[in-house]
């Protein structure tokens, strides 16, 4: 991407964003932002995100959920996290970062086939806790390692 | 475009392990250039869809908090030697990728 597209987007920035994927004549973004949750993925804070996703802020803790992350992130860009679950059952995991600017990061949608275990790198803002929410049989876990984070990877 | 995924799909004690490399920025749309000071634009990867044979095993939805060149790993049952493993993602401005590999 060179220097001048980048000025001729700024100040509409999404709005130029889609205009420039429409133009190109590429995927419809409708057609994308159908299924992605946008709602839950521009909530401010974790219960917003939750009832986004889920329709409900309540998921009690659970010991059957395993949150991998370190204790302490010195890159809060790059943060390797791993949720790892026993229950059965399993229909879907997400990955929520408490005091990000939008807290969650990420739903995974598991079928019957996946395995209870899923990891990835994650950006954090500021030393918070990691959940992990999991869908189990219709009930909603969740589960939570604290992290701290030594320089944040959310703004700039 | 280039590819830009790297997968590795391997059978381990009856399960297939996954283990995924996509090269993208991840733009937030939080970050600033700092020559001009303007926001550089959100751009990331909003869904991804693994296919065992042709049969979707997992589904993921995307924000922005995902690390660029986002790693992804996740094992599955039910594949053998041979059989096709593919992962394809769609981005907030419409551009996608698919890649496909023969698990090991």
């Amino acid at each position: 991407m060179n220097m001048k597209r980048r000025v001729f987007l700024k100040g509409t920035m999404a709005s130029g964003a889609v205009a420039v994927a429409v133009g190109a004549g590429l995927l419809s973004p409708r057609q994308v932002l159908a299924a992605w949750p946008k709602s839950a993925f521009e909530a401010k804070d974790v219960s917003g995100a939750m009832n986004g996703i889920y329709g409900s802020d309540l998921a009690p803790a659970s010991k059957d959920i395993e949150v991998d992350a370190p204790d302490i992130a010195e890159n809060g860009a790059v943060v390797p996290v791993k949720v790892k679950t026993s229950l059965s059952n399993v229909e879907s995991i997400s990955i929520i970062s408490e005091k990000n600017p939008t807290p969650l990061v990420a739903k995974f949608n598991m079928t019957g086939k996946t395995e209870g275990h899923i990891s990835t790198r994650i950006k954090m803002g500021q030393s918070s806790n990691v959940i992990a929410v999991v869908k189990a049989d219709g009930k909603l876990y969740s589960a939570r390692k604290e992290v701290k984070v030594t320089i944040g990877g959310c703004g700039g | 475009m280039a590819k830009t995924i790297k997968i590795r799909a391997r059978i381990k004690g009856g399960v297939c392990e996954v283990k995924s490399l996509i090269k993208h920025p991840m733009e937030t749309g939080q970050r600033k250039n700092k020559k001009t000071g303007k926001k550089i634009p959100a751009h990331f990867i909003q869904e991804v869809n693994c296919e065992h044979n042709g049969n979707s095993v997992m589904t993921a939805d995307w924000g922005t908090a995902i690390s660029a060149n986002p790693y992804l790993s996740f094992s599955f049952t039910g594949a053998k030697k041979g059989d096709t493993f593919k992962l394809s993602w769609v981005d907030n401005k419409g551009e996608s990728d698919s890649a496909e590999v023969a698990i090991k």
